[in-house]
C-alpha cells in the first residue's frame, strides 16, 4: 500500500452520492424488482463475496483440527471450535513479543510522524522563510520516492548506527512524512485567514496559533493522517524484515514469516498459519470498519479530477 | 518547526538516491570491510546476461497484469456500485478492505487457498473432475497466482477511486443521452469513459508505480522467486538473499528508480498539458 500521487485533493465523502437521480423514476413493478435484483443487488452481493469468502476461510480454517484440514474432503465449517492452532500459533514463535513489538512501533512511529507531519504543514503553510516553495517541492517529490528503494542504503547506515535488532531501528528510517505534511498542507491552505488574525492581534506566537487554533479545528483531517499513518505502520514488511532478524524486535508481519518457516512445510501447519493471519488481519479489519470513512477518503485523497 | 522532518526525509529518502548510484559501482559483499570499483560492471552484467530479460521481463508482465486487470475490474465494481440501492456503502467498503490489510497475512491466507494438496481451489477444480495445477513450482503459475491475489487486494482501491469520478459526471449529459435513447452499454462507451479519462489516466499511474514496488505478496507466496523475480525483488534477493551483492542490488535499485522516475515525469507532463484541475 503506497500513498497516492497528489494531482488535486478533494474530499471524497463530500461528493454526495446521491446528487445524480437516475433519469427514469421508477415504479415498483414486477419488471423493475427483477431489474434491481440483477442490475443491483446480484453484482453487489457478489462484489462483496469475493472479498469476504476468503477472509471467512481464514478463520474457519483457523479453527480445525490438523485432520480436518489435511483432507481432501473439503468440510466448511469446523466439527468443533478448536482453539489449538491458536495455543501453536503463539507459543512457537513469540507472539506476545511480536504483537508488542508492532504495537510500540505503530504507536511511536505512527505518534511522532502525525506530529512532525502538524508542524511542517504549519510551517509551510503560516510561516514565513526564505525558499519555501522550493522546501516544498523537494517534500513533494519525495512522495514519490518508494522506501523500497532505499532498503540498502538505509540498512547499511542504520545498522552501522547500531540499530540492527533494535525498536527504533526499525522507527527510525520511516519517520519523516511527506505523505502527512502533504495532505495537512492541502487542508490548511483552506482555512480562512481571519481564523488566525485575532489571534495574530492578540499577540499569540506560532506555537499557540498551531494548538489552540489550527490543530482543533482540522482534528477530521489529522485523524485521516493519523489513521493511514497507522495502517501502515501495523502492515509495514520490508523494512522490519531487514533489520531484524531475532525474534525479540520482531514485528508481527515479519514473526509470521517465522511462524511461515517453521510451519509452512507441514499439511497440518496451515491451520496454526491461519490463526497467525487472523491474529495479524483481525486488528486493522475492526479498526477499518470502525473508521472506513476517514481511512478511505485519506487513501484515496487526491484521486478525483474536478 | 519543519526542520527535523525535511532532515528525516534528505537522509532516509534523498541520500539513499545517491547511495545506491555510488554502490552500484562497486564490487561489494554486503558486510565486507573493503570493495572494489568496477565502474559500470554491474549494469553491464546486468543488462548482457539472463537477467535483464528474465527480470524485465516478469517487471514488464507483472505490471501489465495487475494494472491492467485492477483497473478493469475495478471499472466493472465500480459499475456495480454505482446504483442507488441499500448497502452499496457497505459494499464500498468491503471491496476497498483487501487494500488495508498486511500483505503478509493476505499472502498466507491464498497461499493455502492455491495450496495444490489441501486447498479450497484444489477441492473445486477435483469437484470438477480436474487436478490441480502446481501453483508454487512451475514459475509461469507461481507468477499467475501472485498476479491474482495482487489484484484482489488492489482492485478495491481502484474501484472506489472509479465510483468517485462516476459520481462525478455530468448528471444532465447523461439525462440528455438517455432521452436521446442511448442505452445503458451505449451511454458507458461513449459518455462514461471518454469522461472518466482523467480518473484513468490517475489510476494508471498510481497502479503502475505501486505495482513496481510490489514486495509483500511475493516475498510471502514466492521466497525463492521462482517466476516472480520483479526489480525490487531482484534487487532484494541480491542484497539479503544468498548472494549478498550489494553492489548489484544497488544498480538494480538505480534501474529501477530510473523507471519511476520516468512514469512519475510523464505523468507531471501530461497533467499540466492535458488535465484541468479546479
Amino acid at each position: 500500500m503506497s500513498a497516492p500521487t497528489p494531482m488535486a485533493v478533494v474530499d471524497m465523502e463530500s461528493q454526495a452520492p446521491d446528487a445524480h437521480p437516475p433519469p427514469h423514476p421508477r415504479a415498483l413493478s414486477k419488471a423493475n424488482l427483477a431489474r434491481t435484483l440483477a442490475g443491483g443487488y446480484v453484482p453487489l452481493v457478489l462484489a462483496t463475496l469475493m472479498v469476504f469468502l476468503p477472509l471467512a476461510w481464514m478463520v474457519l480454517s483457523s479453527l480445525k483440527t490438523p485432520s480436518e484440514i489435511v483432507t481432501t474432503e473439503l468440510k466448511i465449517l469446523p466439527e468443533q471450535f478448536y482453539a489449538d492452532n491458536y495455543v501453536q500459533a503463539t507459543t512457537t514463535v513469540p507472539f506476545g513479543q511480536f504483537f508488542l513489538n508492532s504495537a510500540i512501533v505503530t504507536f511511536v512511529g505512527s505518534g511522532v510522524k502525525v506530529l512532525l507531519a502538524i508542524l511542517t504543514a504549519y510551517a509551510l503553510v503560516f510561516v514565513r522563510f526564505p525558499f519555501k516553495k522550493a522546501i516544498f517541492v523537494l517534500v513533494l517529490v519525495a512522495l514519490m520516492v518508494p522506501p523500497q528503494v532505499s532498503i540498502l542504503p538505509n540498512f547499511i547506515l542504520v545498522a552501522g548506527m547500531g540499530g540492527k535488532n533494535t525498536l527504533w531501528g526499525i522507527i527510525l528510517p520511516g519517520l519523516g512524512t511527506a505523505f502527512g505534511t502533504f495532505l495537512l498542507r492541502q487542508h490548511f491552505l483552506t482555512l480562512p485567514g481571519s481564523l488566525l488574525e485575532a489571534a495574530e492581534l492578540d499577540g499569540a506566537g506560532h506555537w499557540r496559533r498551531l494548538w489552540q487554533i489550527v490543530a482543533p479545528v482540522s482534528l477530521p483531517s489529522i485523524a485521516t493522517v493519523a489513521l493511514v499513518t497507522i495502517v501502515n505502520e501495523w502492515n509495514d514488511y520490508i523494512w522490519p524484515l531487514i533489520i531484524t532478524d531475532r525474534p525479540d524486535t520482531m514485528t508481527l508481519p515479519v514473526g509470521l514469516t517465522l511462524l511461515q518457516n517453521s510451519e509452512g512445510n507441514t499439511g497440518s501447519g496451515w491451520g496454526i498459519l491461519m490463526a497467525g493471519a487472523v491474529l495479524v488481519i483481525i486488528p486493522v479489519l475492526v479498526v477499518f470498519a470502525m473508521l472506513q470513512r476517514y481511512i478511505v477518503a485519506g487513501l484515496t485523497q487526491g484521486s478525483v479530477a474536478n | 518547526m519543519a526542520l527535523p522532518n525535511l532532515m528525516l526525509i534528505a537522509v532516509f529518502t534523498y541520500r539513499p538516491l545517491v547511495a545506491n548510484i555510488q554502490y552500484s559501482i562497486l564490487d561489494w559483499t554486503l558486510g565486507a570491510e573493503t570493495a572494489r570499483v568496477v565502474g559500470l560492471a554491474n549494469y553491464i552484467e546486468f543488462f548482457t546476461s539472463d537477467d535483464a530479460s528474465r527480470v524485465l521481463g516478469t517487471t514488464l508482465a507483472f505490471t501489465v497484469f495487475t494494472v491492467g486487470l485492477s483497473m478493469a475490474l475495478g471499472l466493472l465494481v465500480a459499475l456495480a456500485l454505482n446504483t442507488k440501492v441499500r448497502g452499496t456503502t457497505f459494499a464500498r467498503s468491503a471491496v476497498f478492505a483487501p487494500f488495508v490489510l498486511s500483505g503478509v497475512g493476505v499472502g498466507l491466507v491464498w497461499m493455502f487457498i492455491f495450496d495444490p494438496g489441501y486447498g479450497a481451489l484444489a477441492w473445486i477444480l477435483r469437484a470438477g473432475g480436474l487436478a490441480s495445477p502446481q501453483w508454487f513450482n512451475d514459475p509461469q503459475l507461481a507468477l499467475s497466482m501472485v498476479v491474482i491475489v495482487y489484484v484482489w487486494k488492489n482492485l478495491g482501491y481502484c474501484a472506489v477511486v472509479y465510483l468517485a469520478g462516476l459520481q462525478s459526471l455530468p448528471g444532465d449529459v447523461m439525462e440528455a443521452a438517455a432521452l436521446d435513447g442511448a442505452g445503458g452499454i451505449r451511454r458507458f462507451w461513449s459518455i462514461s469513459l471518454p469522461l472518466l479519462s482523467p480518473t484513468t489516466f490517475f489510476l494508471l499511474i498510481t497502479t503502475i508505480l505501486s505495482s513496481l514496488q510490489a514486495f509483500d505478496l511475493i516475498r510471502i507466496m514466492t521466497p525463492l522467486g521462482n517466476g516472480t523475480s520483479t526489480l525490487i525483488y531482484e534487487a532484494y534477493l541480491q542484497a539479503f538473499g544468498a548472494y549478498n551483492r550489494a553492489g548489484y542490488s544497488a544498480a538494480i535499485s538505480v534501474i529501477l528508480f530510473v523507471i519511476l522516475l520516468v512514469v512519475t515525469v510523464v505523468q507531471i507532463r501530461f497533467v499540466e498539458k492535458k488535465v484541468h484541475y479546479s
